[in-house]
């Protein structure tokens, strides 16, 4: 066991880690962070989405020694500063895009980064960049809705 | 209304703030200190002898505490099927002991032997590698006909066949159903699959059991749709125990979709571990363990027959059905094919003769069980399809051979010929809503336009019904159901006029926390967010049956609007007390009760407190405290219904089929919160498109999994499926629940995947491919290729 | 999966004396993570390429374009574009985005899935790949599923792809893991049309010369009617049948000559 450290939320941590400590139970066992959430084990289903250095990653795919260092965000740290939702979190919850929550996290991290790449997506864009999120509940009707509503533009009525 | 949202408002849900900022507690998020954890050893061939398992090894590796195998749990109970099904000849079903880890014989890829513990996940895992297992493998019996006509190879020895029952339904319509295929005009033929599914909900399952010496108290976390089936399972069937003794606690759960309904060995096991090594014990499922032991879904061939008039007026429907119900019978399976599917064969049609039947068969693959529809989607797709079939044969329009045999809304109550009672419907106007959403009028120039890129477009209908609502008890337990199938729940206001609601529903991504809490609070005049709702816990809940057959709000939620019933009456009495009045004289109206013709009232929280500070309180005739039970067992089943349209294009080159519309006009009765509603109707259509299109779960000769992991199992993703069209203003209340609802959680599954192979069928007629009448599901683009180039 | 030891060299010639004693290279670990849960591979030791500077990037040299072993695709996808569109947006198809902020052109190639996009690119350009010890034209570098010219603890520490006039990348998707069913690339230089396809054949990628001969003459999509490929070794499996992935391999081609203008 080593001792590895990273930023995560904006806040300096450091936890136990072995060679094969993936990044994902870093989060989840070493830091009790446990809105990560592992729903497979082929790197396909994204629940496991966080941002490695602004970028969107699937934590369950590398190593925590592998981005020892690195600044990390989490569905942890995407509320505001006092604590109320973000907007693509609120855009969430006001267009209900999430039934049983587990994806949720990966969904909101992958929406993040692909408004941060490219702010007014069209409803292709939106679904073509989230290919690698799987959602067993929605339909994802109403997470591209939510995304598109989080992007300020218009969305279907239902 | 309460001003923050009663029934009918689409209130946003309560739930979403901890699942959106990381705070949901699911099983694997729950830690209790000093846990072990536990790895599965399973089954590598699809069948096998075991002739020893020898631990020697892994138990000198690092951190490893335990390594427990069949042998550990050959003295506990089988693991039951929740339903007794008879053969035609009357015979009862043959049921094989399902034990809690594989003992003397393996039986499926997947199926587990052994249970390796240690300090650590990794710790086992790597331990589990030094376990020598000496399986012979033994030849597997994998395709159901092939499995039928077995006698050598069989999955279960003792019951000397690979059948487990042979289904008539109604066996006394039989003669008359085949009378009136031989008189008929015209018969229509088909036979077709329906596709075996792994459910995969997105979290795997997960266990983490604890077991307190003191008191010889069990408790376990677990992924559970039903709590106290689990608790019955596990302590009455499995373990032989006290109910008493275990507490079965569902947290947050990622999903079920019925694969969450049914106790599976590895509860037993781990909550057995915990006792052996006094310390917390957790397994959580890679999702590879998910696709080899999760109870699958579906898994039908059918031979269906259709007899109509030349112009399309249907006489007779008979099919003929193998049904899968792998290695072992899980708690629901037998009652899927049969009484979930069986008697759904009338549709929403005035048919008058029906028969049906179902033969269930072992095979050597994991359990098949219900998964979301529930053999409703099954009758539905026979049906839907060989109605479109029929239409082609006859040059009937799709519309107007459905509009002709639907059942109209004089007709009800309509007692089908396959034992159902509907209560009420009107089929018509789901219909004619949809073709008017879907705007079916326009669709010619859609298609034309469509061909100027080469595509071929293609329209399919589906006019579905099913029934949920599960169950009444009676009616059921005639039918042989092992359980009761009503629910309960525990209204408790507080001193200060807040209220913890008990139910039995377990909610894992329903909503029941926002929605049963608007129901409470439009009857009590109060607002929502003093109602909180509390489920998922058998320590904290009367009892309660769960969350499956779009059941939640027509029964649990019945219960609780009962219990509310009580509260009120009883609130009436202390405040005639109160007020100085005669009970009869209390009204109760906007959270307010008052001596009627007076302006004498008590409000709702002034009765609460004084139930609880009783001072000026009939304390010799009246308890104090403001708390109710009710207990809810459904007069019927609830019958929703809808009418969906699908558009599709075909690629003629790839045979890839692409989604263009989808318009779902549905009857779910009164519908409590709008945009819940239509939530789960685009999640339910999503999974049907899934089904139609992309899902197909492939064991080979073997009995090797092809299809065990997303990397090969084609889940529906964002740019697989389109926005759709939903709509559920054509309601007709059910008439025998106190909120008439009919349930909505089905409903898009059920639906759907007819919809869209009738499209796809009707693309390629469009565009000259008449040759095709009928493609399997999925109806992935290789299909469709090869379909389109088989003449 | 299996304990290692995880080392994060900072420089090429460290990464190089690292995989000395059969250790193995991690690139982005986008296969080979998954690969490892199932036990599948049991390295003792790890190299990480991602911490090499060396390794990284874009840029344009002087026949072409050179990208770094290990840049993830997503860097390819936006700064490749400017040079060679045909290139990027293959780049910005594979897997998604959150792979593609991980997965890297050297870790995709030394693996050589059959099924992977990034081998058509290489063998479409007639790129060179660049190792610690030598270069190795394309042609010469593919030798069959999951088999490359790499030697044990050879690195790909760069790909040199010469920059054709039209190219593009035509991709049918597994339905499941989003890997190509059949993916074709073509590429149209001055001296003459590359085609190469993956996800078909048994073989891992390969170039078709028929098209190559037909599409050099005219490089129009009609050029390619009443062309075949045998189904002879073309993969079988639940997604489609040998003959369905051949037709497919005339389909893609075809619509990768329409993409390429």
């Amino acid at each position: 066991m080593t001792k590895t450290s990273m930023t995560v939320n904006g806040k300096a941590v450091s936890a136990e880690t072995e060679g094969r400590t993936l990044l994902s139970a870093y989060l989840r066992e070493g830091l009790g962070l446990t809105g990560t959430h592992i729903g497979c084990d082929t790197s396909q289903c994204g629940a496991c989405v966080v941002h490695v250095d602004g970028k969107a990653v699937k934590s369950c795919s590398v190593f925590a020694q592998d981005v020892e260092g690195a600044d990390v965000t989490t569905i942890e740290g995407m509320a505001n500063a006092d604590g109320s939702l973000g907007t693509i979190q609120q855009a969430f919850q006001d267009h209900h895009g999430l039934q049983c929550g587990f994806c949720t996290p990966g969904m909101v991290m992958s929406s993040a980064a692909l408004l941060a790449e490219n702010p007014t997506p069209t409803e292709a864009e939106v679904r073509h960049y989230l290919e690698g999120n799987i959602c067993r509940c929605t339909g994802y009707h109403n997470i591209v809705k939510a995304v598109m509503a989080a992007s300020g533009q218009a969305v279907p009525a239902e | 209304m309460p001003k923050d949202g009663g029934i009918g408002d689409s209130t946003k849900r309560r739930e979403d703030i901890r699942f959106l900022t990381g705070k949901g507690r699911y099983t694997d998020d729950i830690n209790l200190r000093g846990q072990a954890y536990a790895y599965f050893l399973r089954s590598e061939v699809a069948n096998g002898r075991i002739n020893g398992i020898d631990a020697k090894a892994a138990l000198a590796m690092p951190g490893v505490l335990a390594v427990l195998t069949g042998a550990d749990f050959a003295g506990m109970g089988g693991n039951p099927a929740g339903w007794l099904i008879n053969s035609r000849n009357g015979e009862p079903m043959k049921e094989p002991k399902r034990p809690v880890l594989a003992h003397g014989k393996v039986r499926h890829v997947g199926d587990a032997y052994a249970v390796v513990i240690a300090e650590t996940y990794q710790q086992a895992r790597d331990a589990a590698a030094a376990v020598e297992a000496d399986i012979t493998e033994l030849p597997a019996v994998v395709d159901m006909a092939q499995a039928l006509a077995d006698s050598t190879n069989l999955v279960h020895d003792e019951i000397g066949t690979n059948q487990c029952f042979d289904w008539g339904w109604i066996e006394d319509n039989r003669a008359a159903v085949e009378e009136a295929f031989k008189n008929a005009p015209h018969v229509t033929t088909l036979e077709l699959t329906n596709n075996r599914l792994v459910p995969n909900a997105m979290e795997p399952r997960a266990s983490l059991a604890d077991y307190d010496a003191g008191t010889g108290d069990y408790k376990l976390y677990t992924t559970s749709q039903n709590p106290h089936l689990h608790r019955l399972l596990i302590a009455a069937f499995v373990m032989g125990m006290p109910e008493n003794k275990l507490t079965v606690i569902a947290p947050d759960v990622g999903g079920g979709f019925g694969s969450k309904i049914y106790h599976y060995g590895e509860e037993a096991a781990v909550l057995h571990a915990a006792k052996v090594l006094n310390r917390p014990v957790k397994w959580v499922a890679e999702r590879s363990e998910s696709f080899l032991s999760d109870a699958h879904g579906r898994d039908h061939v059918t031979k269906i027959e259709l007899a109509t008039t030349k112009d399309g007026q249907f006489l007779a429907l008979r099919s003929e059905t193998m049904a899968n119900v792998g290695a072992y019978l899980s708690n629901f399976s037998t009652a899927t094919p049969t009484f979930l599917h069986g008697t759904l064969m009338a549709g929403p049609y005035k048919t008058p003769l029906v028969y049906v039947n179902v033969k269930t068969v072992f095979t050597n693959t994991a359990p098949v069980d219900a998964y979301r529809g529930a053999g409703r989607p099954e009758a539905t797709f026979s049906i839907e399809r060989i109605i479109d079939k029929c239409a082609r044969e006859l040059g009937l329009d799709q519309a107007e051979i459905r509009r002709k045999n639907l059942l109209t809304p004089d007709q009800f109550p309509y007692t089908t010929p396959v034992g159902l009672v509907y209560d009420t419907g009107n089929y018509q106007a789901t219909l004619d809503k949809m073709t008017e959403l879907a705007d079916l009028a326009g669709f010619e120039a859609r298609r034309a336009e469509s061909a100027k890129r080469g595509k071929l477009r293609g329209l399919g209908l589906s006019t579905w019904i099913e029934a949920c609502g599960i169950a009444p008890s009676n009616l059921v337990g005639v039918l042989g159901a092992r359980v009761g199938l009503f629910d309960a729940a525990t209204v408790r206001v507080n001193a200060t006029g807040n209220i913890s609601v008990m139910t039995g529903a377990h909610s894992h991504g329903q909503g029941h926390e926002t929605v049963f809490a608007q129901i409470v609070a439009e009857q009590l005049g109060i607002p929502a967010t003093s109602v909180e709702i509390v489920h998922g816990d058998t320590s904290k809940i009367p009892f309660g049956m769960g969350s499956y057959g779009s059941r939640s709000l027509a029964v649990a939620g019945s219960a609780m609007t009962k219990a509310v019933d009580k509260i009120i009456a009883k609130g009436k009495k202390i405040a005639a007390h109160m007020l100085e009045a005669s009970e009869d004289d209390i009204e109760f109206k906007d959270g307010n009760f008052s001596v009627a013709g007076t302006d004498k009232a008590k409000s709702f929280g002034e009765i609460a407190f004084s139930a609880y500070v009783p001072h000026n309180y009939p304390l010799e005739s009246l308890e104090p405290g403001l708390e109710e039970t009710a207990f809810y067992d459904p007069g019927n089943f609830t019958y929703p219904a809808g009418a969906y349209a699908c558009e599709v294009e075909v690629d003629p080159d790839t045979g890839k089929v692409e989604i263009a519309a989808f318009t779902c006009a549905d009857d779910f009765g009164n519908v409590m919160n709008p945009m819940i509603v239509n939530g789960q109707v685009h999640g339910g259509v999503g999974q049907g498109i899934g089904q139609a299109l992309l899902e197909n779960t492939s064991y080979d000769e073997n009995g090797q999994l092809l299809t065990g992991s997303f990397m090969d199992y084609a889940m529906p993703r964002a740019d697989d499926v389109p926005f759709y069209k939903v709509d559920h203003s054509c309601n007709t209340p059910c008439t025998h629940n106190p909120l008439g609802v009919k349930g909505c959680g089905e409903a898009g599954a059920i639906g759907s995947p007819p919809a869209v192979v009738n499209a796809v069928i009707d693309a390629l007629h469009r565009g000259g491919h008449t040759h095709v009448s009928h493609i399997n599901m999925p109806v992935s683009p290789a299909r469709v290729w090869a379909a389109i180039n088989s003449k | 999966m299996h304990s290692f030891e995880l080392v994060k060299p900072k420089t090429l010639a460290d990464a190089v004396a690292a995989l000395a004693d059969g250790a193995q290279a991690l690139s982005g670990g986008q296969t080979l993570l998954p690969t490892m849960k199932q036990r599948l591979a049991d390295p003792g030791t790890l190299v990480s390429l991602t911490g090499i500077p060396e390794l990284q990037g874009v840029c344009q040299g002087d026949a072409g374009i050179i990208i770094g072993g290990a840049t993830p695709h997503a860097v390819v996808a936006r700064e490749a574009a400017k040079y060679y569109p045909g290139l990027a947006a293959l780049a910005g198809q594979i897997g998604d985005p959150a792979v593609r902020n991980r997965g890297t052109i050297g870790g995709s190639i030394a693996n050589n899935d059959p099924s992977a996009c990034y081998p058509a690119a290489v063998l479409g350009s007639g790129a060179t790949i660049v190792t610690n010890t030598r270069e190795i034209a394309a042609d010469d570098y593919f030798l069959g599923m999951f088999e490359t010219a790499l030697e044990e603890g050879e690195i790909v520490t760069a790909v040199k792809f010469p920059v054709p006039q039209k190219a593009a990348y035509a991709k049918f998707v597994q339905p499941a893991s989003r890997f190509a069913l059949v993916g074709a690339f073509v590429a149209q230089f001055a001296d003459g049309v590359r085609v190469a396809i993956t996800g078909a054949s048994n073989n891992g990628v390969f170039r078709w010369p028929e098209a190559e001969a037909a599409l050099s003459a005219s490089f129009t999509p009609e050029a390619l009617k009443g062309l075949t490929l045998p189904a002879d070794d073309m993969i079988a499996d639940l997604h489609g049948s040998a003959e369905y992935r051949a037709h497919l391999c005339g389909v893609m081609t075809k619509r990768a000559v329409m993409a390429a203008g």
